[in-house]
């Protein structure tokens, strides 16, 4: 993300003094033994970008909520305009002229844009004048520079343009306080720039645009102003200017462990050479029936963490799914430990020594409706000790879920919750614990392993792959993070349009290398 | 092409299009229930139910009445169907088959010499009783719509029909414009794609799940009432003979859209009657059992060609069988 200019950010603060959209005071909402709201005071001024800055669990969501009219505070006042107003639900939130786009879209994917955008619309008439519809979306949309059809059926679009949707669901129905959370997980960095974009475009024609986000560097590229919450309390708020990423970053978590990697940094150890996997010739063809990977070439060693670097929807997953069973290659071979596994299952990958962090581990990692202990089972119940003659011995699962649970820091009141009780980096704690108490991997595949989860939680994840290499294991890692990629690969694959488009080594890597490889496809140095 | 093979071809395309109007009434109605998230496997029930009303209500007081009747029991047992499987939330499997062993039972029974002559007595005593144990009403009459019927090919085929396979084309095109033109229509669909979506939108699911499921199961009422009166007027026990499952497939091969039911419905008309074709021409004289199969084997390679051509994502509403409820 590139920071905003010095220029632009004074053009933005239009007057000394701003007016207030909204004033929250002295907010407070209590959950059955949670305070998730501390007595919060938050305002919200005419045409500016406010972020609101926190990790996983800090109360920004419940505090939104609230303003949405999904919660009822216990205690404080709501002014809008200056006028008290109680928000009893979404509707009440809807006429004042709050919007909020959820983190999940909420779309029809089977119905048009249009469809969507009108759907249940006040005014529209039994038979509504359909291509007028369309034509005020295409306005809409010119005015923000998206190209978005309104007659494509939402189910064909991309997440950035699906999220043009959902904004334009609220600016035809007037919305002019828009609550954006979490809006950037789902989409790739161009994308994000162009709902910067937006963003700031809104707030021009005075709007006031509310960007909920645990990531700091967010905040700090789009924001006029920023506040923090920790543990439901606001800890800081001021105009974004003013504050410095380390400031902020140390309002988030408490204590400054943001680089306390680095003593353990990449590229230090000298891996031995003896490659776990090695992919060659690999082509694939992915969901659409065309070529997703072609001829790749690759090969991780013992005691070496590669990351694969690319633009989402460049082929690493169709890669990562080839080399675990998933997805059977078209052509290439894939050897692991010297055993030629081409087109192997992913069950002889598991017992060869291969295991595997899929990525969306609440999809595809667990089954939420079975507890966590089944969970596990699922996983090792077909071999001894754990089950004889198909008789599965629920005693010693228990008491390796007890040891996944304690030695993985997996936070559950008991290993019989159901695993849709689990947050996200609580999911991905009990999979890692899962795949590594049980089994000892020569080479750990992980697809997006710290996607969506808070800093704490993507740490552990960071120090358990480092563990690893220290324990020799050979670790291939997907990830849309740069600076993730860039702290823990020993070398950095980069993919584009399916193919390996260069191969670099950890000291000689820069962002701004990377990034011109991503997103052009130019090799390093001489290989092509 | 001879006078005598275009009228042979005529023939055929004109009993096609009546027998495909008993498809075409259910599958219609199924349309709109399962775009609504509701799957009516009740249809065969209601069929049956819509028949035998039809047969002793025309008995007592004439065809329209018949009718109107048919829909009003089809709308009874929809309202059975939607409290149990909208309300009550059970598996709409389950709800869907029981109505059907409810319908064919209660049908069955009510079509038995004595109790037909009871009810036709407690229905009008002034018709004689006997009339009942002859298991006949009147046909609906012909309606010619001249001078559309003098049109070659098409006169006879389409506009030399009985009132209920010109209700049956209407209510294919209106419900078509009413589910993809109108703003009811944006919302029903809404709620068979998703229902919690729906909701947030201010959408009442269940009032529309309730008109969804009780507008189908009354078509299918009226389906049965014109497989009898309209189609072959004489009362057997299982005359929808698994009618109201091959309309249910039909939905699927028509992909939920009222207007290609017209095709999807006249095709498999075109096969039933072929069943009663082929004996004529000496093959399966032996084991016309054979023969009767078609229609059943014919769906059952529909629908592989169906999921084979959309690899195996059959655009269904997302929410279809889904029962819906907030706390979730």
């Amino acid at each position: 993300m590139e920071p905003m200019t010095e220029g632009l950010l004074q053009n933005l603060s239009p007057s000394p003094s701003p007016i207030p959209k909204i004033e929250m005071r002295g907010i407070v909402k209590r959950f059955p033994g949670v305070l998730a709201n501390d007595n919060v005071d938050f305002t919200i001024y005419v045409g500016e970008v406010h972020a609101l800055l926190g990790e996983n669990g800090a109360g920004k969501t419940t505090l939104m909520n609230i303003l949405y009219g999904i919660y009822t505070p216990d205690a404080g006042v709501i002014r809008i305009n200056g006028s008290p107003v109680r928000l009893r639900s979404p509707r009440d939130a809807i006429k004042l002229g709050i919007g909020m786009v959820h983190q999940d879209f909420r779309l029809i994917e089977a119905h048009t844009v249009t469809e969507n955008v009108f759907l249940n619309f006040d005014g529209l008439g039994f038979i509504p004048k359909w291509s007028a519809l369309e034509s005020r979306l295409e306005e809409i949309a010119a005015n923000y520079g998206w190209r978005l059809n309104p007659r494509a059926r939402v189910g064909d679009l991309s997440p950035g343009e699906k999220q043009q949707v959902e904004l334009l669901k609220l600016l035809v129905r007037g919305a002019d306080i828009l609550l954006l959370d979490e809006p950037t997980s789902v989409l790739t960095p161009i994308e994000t720039k162009m709902l910067f974009k937006t963003m700031r475009r809104m707030a021009e024609e005075g709007k006031s645009i509310v960007l909920i986000t645990h990531k700091l560097s967010e905040a700090m590229s789009v924001s006029d102003r920023v506040t923090v919450m920790r543990r439901g309390r606001v800890v800081l708020s001021k105009p974004t200017r003013e504050a410095t990423v380390e400031e902020l970053s140390t309002a988030m978590v408490g204590t400054q462990i943001a680089n306390s990697l680095g003593q353990e940094q990449a590229g230090t150890r000298s891996a031995d050479s003896a490659p776990v996997l090695r992919v060659s010739g690999l082509s694939v063809i992915g969901d659409e029936g065309v070529l997703a990977v072609r001829d790749v070439d690759l090969s991780v060693n013992r005691g070496e963490i590669v990351g694969v670097a690319g633009v989402s929807g460049n082929g690493q997953i169709e890669l990562v799914e080839a080399i675990v069973g998933l997805r059977k290659p078209l052509r290439g071979r894939i050897v692991l430990n010297g055993v030629d596994v081409t087109g192997a299952s992913p069950r002889k990958l598991m017992e060869l020594g291969l295991t595997y962090i899929p990525p969306e581990g609440k999809k595809w990692g667990i089954v939420q409706e079975l507890s966590i202990y089944e969970n596990i089972a699922l996983r090792i119940a077909r071999y001894e000790p754990y089950s004889r003659m198909g008789v599965i011995n629920w005693r010693r699962i228990m008491e390796v879920s007890e040891k996944v649970v304690s030695e993985f820091k997996v936070d559950t009141a008991s290993i019989k919750a159901r695993a849709s009780s689990l947050s996200g980096g609580n999911v991905q704690r009990l999979i890692l614990g899962r795949e590594l108490t049980t089994s000892k991997p020569s080479l750990l595949v992980a697809a997006y392993p710290t996607k969506g989860l808070d800093i704490a939680a993507t740490d552990h994840v960071k120090r358990i792959l480092m563990r690893l290499r220290a324990e020799n294991v050979g670790v291939l890692m997907l990830s849309e993070d740069l600076d993730e990629i860039l702290e823990l690969s020993d070398r950095i694959v980069v993919m584009y349009a399916g193919r390996v488009v260069g191969v670099v080594r950890r000291s000689e890597a820069t962002p701004e290398l990377l990034g011109l490889m991503m997103s052009r496809g130019v090799g390093a140095g001489a290989s092509p | 092409m001879t006078v005598e093979s275009l009228s042979i071809v005529e023939a055929i395309l004109s009993s096609a299009v009546s027998a495909g109007t008993i498809y075409l009434i259910a599958s219609v109605g199924e349309c709109i229930t399962e775009r609504a998230g509701v799957i009516n496997l009740g249809l065969e029930g209601i069929m049956a139910m819509g028949a035998i009303t039809s047969f002793l209500l025309t008995l007592a007081y004439g065809h329209l009445v018949a009718i109107i009747g048919a829909a009003l029991v089809g709308a009874v047992f929809g309202l059975l169907h939607a409290l149990l499987s909208v309300s009550l939330r059970l598996n709409q499997i389950v709800v869907g088959l029981a109505i059907t062993w409810l319908g064919l039972g209660l049908s069955g029974f009510m079509g038995a010499p004595e109790v037909a002559r009871g009810l036709l007595k407690a229905l009008n005593p002034s018709v004689p009783e006997y009339l009942a144990e002859l298991k006949q009403a009147p046909r609906l009459p012909e309606m010619r719509m001249e001078p559309l019927s003098d049109v070659p090919l098409l006169g006879r085929t389409l506009f030399s029909q009985n009132a209920l396979v010109y209700f049956g084309l209407a209510s294919a095109l209106v419900l078509w414009f009413i589910l993809f033109k109108t703003r009811w229509g944006l919302s029903l669909r809404s709620v068979g794609e998703n229902p919690a979506l729906a909701d947030t939108a201010g959408i009442n699911i269940f009032a529309i799940r309730y008109l969804a499921v009780i507008v189908g199961s009354s078509l299918a009422g009226v389906a049965g009432a014109y497989l009898f009166i309209g189609y072959q007027p004489f009362w057997v026990e299982d005359l929808t003979r698994s009618r109201g499952f091959i309309a249910l497939s039909l939905v699927i091969l028509s992909s939920w859209s009222p207007l290609r039911a017209i095709a999807a419905s006249f095709l498999f008309g075109g096969v039933e009657t072929l069943q009663f074709r082929i004996p004529l021409r000496g093959f399966g004289a032996e084991t016309p059992q054979l023969v009767m199969m078609l229609p059943y084997i014919i769906t059952i390679v529909t629908l592989i060609l169906i999921s084979l051509a959309s690899r195996g994502r059959i655009p269904a509403p997302a929410a279809l069988g889904k029962p819906y409820s907030r706390e979730e």
